[in-house]
């Protein structure tokens, strides 16, 4: 017996991650990676307007070309697949995967083909000849309100898909308004700041476009199905749904996934019809989106305008806020769609204690690409607005940001606080955060750096905000397909740990940080343990990565499960031992009573008499697999404090990142390596957004940003070097006190770089500048012109 | 249909294919080398990356035939005897990577920035990898790993 193994804690170290060496040597599989015998390719015709009916589809040329397997316009499609489904209550217009009659964004699909090779597949998509009439196209959302110069669905007047929802102080639950207390609160302030904003429309733009593989097994009935997904298990039932098999019959895999960002929680169109068609054809179908599909066919990110109204008394109490939106939704409802911009509505307090709060919303159809989540998801939103107007008013008190901000503070003592949103904000340090953040800044010495660069005729300027999100998304009233997370662990026979997870990942890492939870709890090497995800046929239930769950829910279904089958081990090695089984601890490869290690037996010789228990201990079943389903009583609240310092060229109005200071409080850390890459991404995402990010359409609706030329993500020489800290503090609705990180650093960088950039400008009377911080844009501010 | 005949990690191959095929297909379709990937259709993003007689060059941007007659390492082709690259050691031990898709590109890039450069200053590093987009880790992680790289050498 070998007692010389000392295995050290693993949970909180930095630990490199065991995906590695399969994504660096290039042997990880990715969706495009895999071919399946017999396999067909699918291309799709897209509408090249934005908005036309469709007139006649000629796809005789198409028909002729050799290696053609099929071609389908839309209404053959629609004899196979039902309206698109959607997760939201609101009423939604009739959608279909391939247009039927009318198009009503550039990118809609319009027909489709399959053949044998992938070049092919193009020619003949490119052969089909589609008439269209053209009909007028409505971009600007406020113009799309008014019904002119176009209703998109002629059940939606003035292009409202959701026409008006309130929200806060004196809202009923029947949705009846009573104004009185906000009003009162404005009617008494000393000071209102009111300002309009745009949080403008991005492509999430994951380097790994979307894609499916289909195959429907004729002979058995059944369907695989293998898509780039944040989802898997959600994948399944729609697609079970939609070609009408039982979800028994069908099994998704989500590969190797090349980023997300959002964008792949949705079930697309082409996931729908690769489907129908294998089942359709029996082939197996394929279909990878080309980069500039993905900008016009994966759904977009952000997009809202909010009307902002601050109200506060001079000393810089905030006793109002007013916050309109309008969220510009795109042609049509997608899953989720709708219910993004609802929860930039629940984030309006951010983190102050605002006693009289309106937020109304009010979601617009328009000719452009459908919105969805985008890593933040309504969130970075809600805070864009808060943060600048309290900036604003910072400005217009001529108060230091940061004092402003800790005067309106909820207070550690008021958690769990209920805001007048109805959020629930479980635990929060705020002040620490701040407080932290401006000690790495050097805030009062930044601020005579920033002071001493204008005297020498340099714009520079500094930014701060603060950020609270919700994150850990459950319970189930907070989701529609569910808030729980599903985890399953068992000890092999031979001592080896295999772990399911539905928490399904996409470069976050769970098969590392779920890792180390487990060689931390039963008190064996990582080595030993082997997480298995993304495979419905393989993990038995799961929800998906999104909203930064998968530590926080994903991680404590795992810690639960984990949990009774240790339970059961215990007792197995209890009756090996003839001890009690309270007295047992499980470390470095042993289980034995505690202070005795030399009384113990190893964690394998356990395992191995589990499966062959002679003499089964009373009471017992043979085995060592335990499930768990894990559903928190309430979201969690991470939260912190971001810094940024910045100069803008006079000559030119390019504007530079010299600093970026964050504090991020996502309670207890698993892996703080893996939270700082978090991080880091997040920032880079944020900060794109403030500098550079900007999907952009024409008056007719064409995008003027469809590749890479036009949209600009962010390159490496874009950052200066990020400076990371953290507080902890624990979330008391789950056992592992974690928070969740994924989306945190889009959240306080956004605002933050922005107002560095105001900051930047303040000698020119400029109070608010909309993003993107285009150089023209500044230029003109510094030039005497407007923004 | 042309000829095309190519060492691609050491080993020759010859093949028939269409003028028009990109090499990227071609390594990965035909010889099914999918360590490669492919991120976009203008020649910006990166992920293609792959070494044409030792430099790099995005394979979405060659036609397989014009590649007739060079060498070309591929990401698979950069461990030696079993022991990973300098920089995928690197990108491991820094993590400099996320998803996962960007890296072997970006990998690729990196070993021509090093031959340029073998002791690059920070600046160096991150204008070197402006033609490689990653859109998971901010960068920060993949600077520490080539310079990670560079100490090594
Ligand atoms: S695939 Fe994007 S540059 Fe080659
Ligand atoms: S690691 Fe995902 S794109 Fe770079």
């Amino acid at each position: 017996m070998a007692a010389s193994l000392v295995l050290p804690k693993l949970v909180g170290q930095r630990i490199k991650r065991r995906e590695d060496p399969r994504l660096i040597q290039g042997r990880a599989t990715y969706v495009d990676d895999i071919k399946v015998v017999g396999m067909q390719h699918l291309a799709f015709v897209r509408s090249d307007i934005a908005h036309g009916r469709i007139l006649s589809i000629d796809t005789s040329a198409a028909d002729a070309m050799d290696g053609v397997e099929a071609v389908f316009t839309g209404a053959q499609i629609a004899e196979l697949l039902a309206p698109m489904p959607i997760l939201t209550p609101f009423p939604s217009p009739d959608h279909r995967a391939v247009a039927v009659d009318i198009v009503r964004y550039v990118g809609e699909p319009v027909a489709v083909v399959v053949t044998a090779d992938r070049y092919v597949a193009r020619d003949a998509a490119d052969a089909i000849v589609v008439d269209y009439e053209q009909l007028p196209a409505v971009v600007d959302p406020e113009q799309a309100m008014t019904g002119t110069p176009v209703v998109i669905h002629a059940d939606f007047a003035d292009n409202l898909a959701l026409p008006f929802l309130p929200g806060g102080t004196g809202v009923a639950a029947d949705f009846t308004v009573d104004d009185t207390v906000v009003d009162q609160a404005f009617a008494d302030a000393e000071v209102v700041v009111s300002q309009r904003m745009v949080n403008q429309r991005l492509a999430p733009t994951p380097i790994e476009t979307r894609g499916v593989l289909a195959h429907f097994e004729p002979g058995k009935g059944t369907m695989t199905i293998w898509s780039s997904t944040q989802n898997p298990h959600t994948l399944r039932t729609f697609i079970a749904t939609m070609t009408g098999l039982g979800q028994d019959q069908v099994r998704a895999i989500a590969p190797e996934v090349g980023g997300a960002f959002g964008a792949k929680i949705n079930i697309y169109p082409e996931e729908y019809v690769a489907a129908a068609l294998s089942k359709r054809l029996g082939l197996p179908i394929k279909w990878i989106e080309d980069r500039s599909e993905a900008f016009v066919a994966t759904t977009h990110g952000r997009d809202i305008i909010g009307y902002v109204d601050i109200a506060a008394r001079r000393d810089g109490t905030v006793v109002g806020l007013k916050l309109r939106l309008i969220a510009d939704i795109g042609a049509y409802n997608m899953l989720l769609t709708a219910a993004i911009p609802t929860l930039t509505m629940q984030m309006a307090s951010a983190t102050y204690d605002i006693p009289a709060i309106r937020a109304t919303l009010t979601e617009v159809f328009t000719n452009k690409t459908p919105t969805a989540a985008y890593r933040g998801a309504g969130r970075p939103e809600a805070t864009y607005f808060v943060e600048r107007a309290m900036d604003m008013l910072a400005r217009e008190l001529e108060m230091d940001p940061a004092d402003l901000r800790r005067k309106n503070f909820i207070t550690p003592d008021q958690f769990p606080y209920t805001t007048q949103m109805g959020a629930v904000y479980d635990s929060g340090d705020y002040g620490k955060a701040l407080d932290l953040a401006l000690q790495n800044a050097g805030w009062a010495d930044l601020k005579k750096q920033r002071d001493a660069a204008r005297a020498k005729g340099r714009l520079v300027g500094l930014g701060l905000s603060m950020y609270v999100e919700v994150c850990g998304v459950g319970p189930s009233s907070s989701f529609p397909s569910g808030g729980w997370e599903y985890a399953q662990v068992t000890i092999e026979r031979d001592g080896r740990i295999s772990a399911t997870t539905g928490a399904s990942p996409h470069g976050q890492g769970n098969e590392t940080t779920f890792a180390q939870m487990l060689a931390d709890q039963f008190g064996v090497p990582l080595e030993h343990i082997t997480i298995h995800h993304g495979d419905t046929g393989v993990v038995k239930q799961g929800i998906g990565t999104f909203g930064s769950r998968s530590q926080a829910v994903g991680g404590t279904a795992l810690h639960l499960a984990g949990g009774k089958v240790k339970v059961k081990m215990a007792k197995f090695a209890a009756a090996l031992i003839e001890a009690h089984e309270d007295d047992l601890v499980f470390e470095d490869g042993m289980i034995s009573v505690k202070g005795s290690p030399e009384s113990g037996k190893s964690f394998a010789d356990v395992a191995k008499y589990a499966y062959v228990p002679v003499p089964l201990p009373k009471g017992l079943d043979p085995g060592l697999s335990e499930e768990a389903f894990f559903e928190p009583a309430n979201n969690t609240y991470p939260f912190g404090c971001h810094i940024s310092m910045l100069e803008i060229d006079r000559e030119t109005g390019e504007p530079t990142l010299l600093r970026l200071v964050a504090v991020d409080d996502a309670g207890h850390l698993i892996n703080p390596l893996i939270v700082d890459g978090q991080i880091h991404g997040g920032l880079a995402q944020g900060i794109g957004q403030a500098m550079i990010e900007e999907f952009r359409y024409s008056e007719d609706g064409q995008p003027v940003t469809g590749s890479f030329m036009d949209y600009a993500i962010p390159r490496a020489a874009d950052f200066p070097r990020f400076e990371l800290d953290n507080t902890v503090t624990p979330t008391p609705v789950n056992p592992l006190g974690a928070k969740g990180v994924g989306e945190a650093g889009t959240l306080g960088s956004t605002p933050c770089v922005v107002a560095a950039a105001v900051d930047a400008l303040s000698e020119f009377g400029v109070k608010h500048i909309d993003m993107m911080l285009r150089p023209e844009k500044l230029w003109r501010i510094i030039h005497g012109g407007q923004p | 249909m042309a000829q095309v005949s190519v060492t691609v990690n050491g080993k020759t191959h010859t093949a028939n294919v269409e003028p028009r095929l990109l090499l990227v297909h071609f390594l990965r379709e035909q010889l099914n080398l999918t360590g490669t990937h492919i991120g976009c259709d203008t020649s910006q993003c990166g992920a293609c990356t792959v070494l044409v007689d030792g430099r790099s060059a995005k394979s979405c941007t060659i036609f397989a035939v014009q590649a007739d007659g060079s060498e070309i390492t591929t990401i698979e082709g950069l461990a030696r005897d079993g022991r990973l690259h300098p920089l995928q050691e690197g990108f491991w031990e820094e993590h400099g990577l996320q998803c996962g898709y960007c890296t072997p590109g970006m990998i690729m890039s990196a070993v021509d920035l090093l031959n340029e450069h073998p002791s690059p200053t920070e600046r160096e590093i991150r204008d070197g990898i402006d033609g490689n987009f990653c859109r998971c880790t901010g960068y920060e992680h993949i600077v520490n790993a080539i310079q990670y790289a560079a100490n090594k050498r």
